[in-house]
């Protein structure tokens, strides 16, 4: 009796969406060039999709057009993250709602330390959401432990936010945010690139224990390699602003044998 | 100006007389001679091409209403002895008593009619000597017209601030106080002040600092939105001396801060710092002028405005490296951060250099806000005015940094980030 009813309460959370995008069309603000070109993808709670594709194909523009980044025009379709449209929120209230995207290329924000941020950060969610603010403390203790697992030395954790990080030291940084925030839909743009294999190692498993069933991730990435550290649901190709084809695992596999020609030509 | 306008300008300056008693009178005649022969200046004057001095020189000093910002008093938690002006006028009730180790504290209205003060061989001189190569008659007026001041004489290491507090109770009060400041060989000292003042002051402070010996400064300038400030620094540094000053401003509708620094001994250290936050009918000026006059010195010239709602911000900074001051070093810096296109920082930094090993660099930028970590900040759930704020702050840093004190620099910070929560809210 008890473990039909786990089975059950598995089902629907398998079930549940996250992230629902439907026929998103992005331009841009300032010229008339159209990015995204009609993107349908569907994220259940707990999955983890991962899209690939050539340079230039829309990852990363999809990525910022939901985090809400000045610039572009969305000039038709939606996006709902449990069961709230993102497109139509502040990038602030879009993180608050469980949005969180590690940048491909991270910001440096000299004059601000990265712990200041990082609580600024922490707090104002917890505002956002009606919780108590945590103490300085509290933060303390829990950023702590979050930076050692990363290997994030006190060092950097003083130092303002990205400056003079090394490329590596920048992406393990997104993840401690991310691990910090504790996001429900998380979107790695490119996390891997300037990795090195032990550092891909620990992001990964920073990654990989963030993974839950109330977690959703979208992982961008050129290389198989990462994927072998986050095994992802499902994989998407993108190319020229449209996801044109979905498969399991081995559709990176694929990619990484045999470049894009073939999955291209065969929508062409 | 005006013909007319010039006549009663002039006529008004015939008509000006000094106390011509005690140990300053000479001092003070001989710089109302200086100021008549100058004449006071105009908008046409090169080194007020950016600032309209008219309100400063003008026979009234305009109206400015009192602002209560309802906050606590700056420095509150700062153990400091505090010397109170109200409108211009020592408050003895207010003020702490004026004895303090390493420290002879006394004022120039007390002692004005003595004959004889250690002060008399300083009060006006510095003045005096930063009227060349440019003329500062509003510094000269001062010298003549001042109703007080504080005259210390640092002997040795002071164990707390001396903390200069002006109150601004009247609205058409117009102050002129002058200040001088003898920090002898082994001496250091720290003096703040903070306050408005007065609708109008004008304020001097003479600076003379031996061998050795070092000078702190930081001050924040009343919040009230309309009061006017013109306030002179002139310092002189003996060898190995060291120099520190920072400056805090906001609100205010016209601010004249100008700094001339002489570095006469080798190895002397001067810093000169500021940060303005300007929004709405804000004018604010900073001019500096440091002459490197031996061996070995440093300068240092740190500026950040951060501006608003059409304010203004203003820098001129100038680098005078006379012929055999070798091995100079001299760094200016200043920046503006706009927040919005109405807003406008005017720069004029200027090198003169007459010795050959010299290294100096100046730089001037002025920009909006960086919208890449401003988006940044936002995806992280930091709504987009806290954001703005932190970056303002982020921005203003560097000028703060220049503090030695952790705990002045601590409250200065935390003002700020309170103005800027407020304003936010
Ligand atoms: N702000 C912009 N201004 C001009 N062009 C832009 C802008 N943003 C994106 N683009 C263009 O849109 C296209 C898609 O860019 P995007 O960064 O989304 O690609 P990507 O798939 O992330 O590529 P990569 O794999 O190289 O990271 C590119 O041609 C890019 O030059
Ligand atoms: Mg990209």
């Amino acid at each position: 009796m008890q473990m039909t009813l786990v089975l059950v309460v598995k089902n629907v959370s398998k079930e549940k969406k996250m992230l629902e995008i439907k026929n998103l069309q992005v331009g841009l603000e300032e010229e008339d060039k159209q990015i995204l070109k009609g993107v349908d993808l569907k994220i259940g709670a707990g999955e983890v999709h991962a899209i690939m594709g050539p340079n230039g194909s829309g990852k990363s523009t999809l990525s910022y057009v939901l985090s809400g980044k000045d610039g572009y025009e969305v000039t038709g379709g939606s996006a709902v993250l449990n069961g709230e449209e993102l497109l139509e929120m502040e990038p602030e209230e879009r993180a608050a709602a469980g949005l969180f995207l590690a940048f491909q290329y991270p910001v440096e924000i000299p004059g601000v330390g990265n712990m200041t941020f990082l609580r600024t950060a922490v707090n104002a969610q917890r505002k956002a959401r009606g919780e108590e603010e945590l103490s300085a403390g509290e933060f303390l203790k829990v950023i702590r432990a979050k930076a050692m697992e990363l290997e994030i030395d006190a060092d950097m954790l003083k130092r303002p936010v990205n400056v003079g990080f090394s490329g590596g030291e920048k992406k393990r940084n997104e993840i401690l945010q991310m691990a910090m925030l504790e996001p429900k839909m998380c979107i790695l743009d490119e996390t891997d690139s300037g990795l090195d294999v032990d550092a891909m190692k620990l992001v990964s498993q920073g990654v990989n224990a963030l993974r839950s069933e109330g977690r959703s991730f979208l992982v961008i990435t050129h290389y198989q390699r990462l994927l072998d550290h986050i095994k992802p649901d499902v994989v998407h190709i993108m190319a020229n602003g449209k996801i044109i084809k979905s498969g399991g695992p081995e559709l990176a596999l694929e990619v990484e044998n045999n470049g894009y020609a073939d999955l291209l030509a065969e929508v062409a | 100006m005006s013909v007319a306008d010039a006549n009663t300008a002039a006529n008004a300056l015939d008509a000006l007389s000094v106390d011509n008693t005690g140990w300053a009178a000479d001092a003070r005649s001989s710089a109302l001679a200086r100021l008549r022969e100058m004449g006071l200046q105009t908008k046409r004057d090169e080194y007020w091409r950016y600032t309209d001095p008219a309100t400063l020189t003008s026979q009234d000093a305009p109206q400015a209403a009192l602002f209560d910002a309802g906050e606590k008093p700056l420095f509150d938690d700062v153990e400091r002895l505090k010397i109170v002006f109200v409108d211009g006028v020592f408050d003895a009730e207010a003020s702490d008593d004026l004895s303090l180790e390493n420290v002879e504290i006394s004022r120039l209205a007390e002692t004005a009619s003595a004959d004889i003060h250690w002060a008399k061989t300083l009060y006006g001189t510095l003045e005096s000597n930063g009227q060349d190569p440019v003329e500062r008659p509003l510094a000269a007026m001062n010298t003549a017209l001042a109703s007080d001041g504080v005259l210390m004489r640092v002997t040795g290491k002071v164990s707390k601030p001396v903390s200069l507090i002006y109150r601004h109770k009247s609205e058409s009060s117009d102050a002129i106080l002058h200040h001088v400041i003898k920090v002898e060989q082994g001496g250091d000292i720290t003096l703040t002040e903070n306050g408005p003042a007065a609708a109008r002051f004008n304020k001097v402070m003479e600076v003379d600092i031996a061998d050795g010996a070092s000078f702190h400064h930081v001050r924040a300038q009343g919040r009230d939105h309309e009061r006017r400030a013109v306030t002179h620094i002139f310092t002189r540094l003996g060898a190995e001396s060291t120099f520190k000053s920072f400056t805090l401003t906001a609100n205010g509708v016209l601010t004249r801060n100008e700094c001339v620094i002489e570095l006469t001994g080798d190895d002397a250290v001067a810093t000169v710092a500021g940060a303005a936050v300007g929004d709405g009918v804000f004018h604010h000026d900073d001019t500096v002028f440091i002459t490197h006059d031996a061996v070995n010195c440093e300068s240092r010239q740190v500026f950040k405005k951060v501006l608003r709602n059409g304010a203004v911000g203003v820098f001129q900074g100038k680098i005078l490296v006379k012929e055999g001051a070798q091995k100079t070093d001299g760094y200016q810096i200043s920046q503006s951060l706009l927040l919005d296109e109405d807003s406008q920082f005017l720069a004029k930094p200027e090198l003169e250099i007459y010795a050959d090993d010299v290294a100096c660099s100046h730089g001037s930028t002025s920009g909006a806000i960086d919208e890449d970590a401003l988006f940044y900040l936002q995806s992280r759930g930091v709504p987009v005015k806290q954001a703005q704020d932190l970056l303002v702050l982020a921005f203003l840093a560097e000028a703060l940094e220049e503090i030695d004190s952790d705990a002045l620099s601590e409250a200065l910070h935390q003002r700020l980030e309170d103005w800027l929560a407020r304003r936010s809210a």
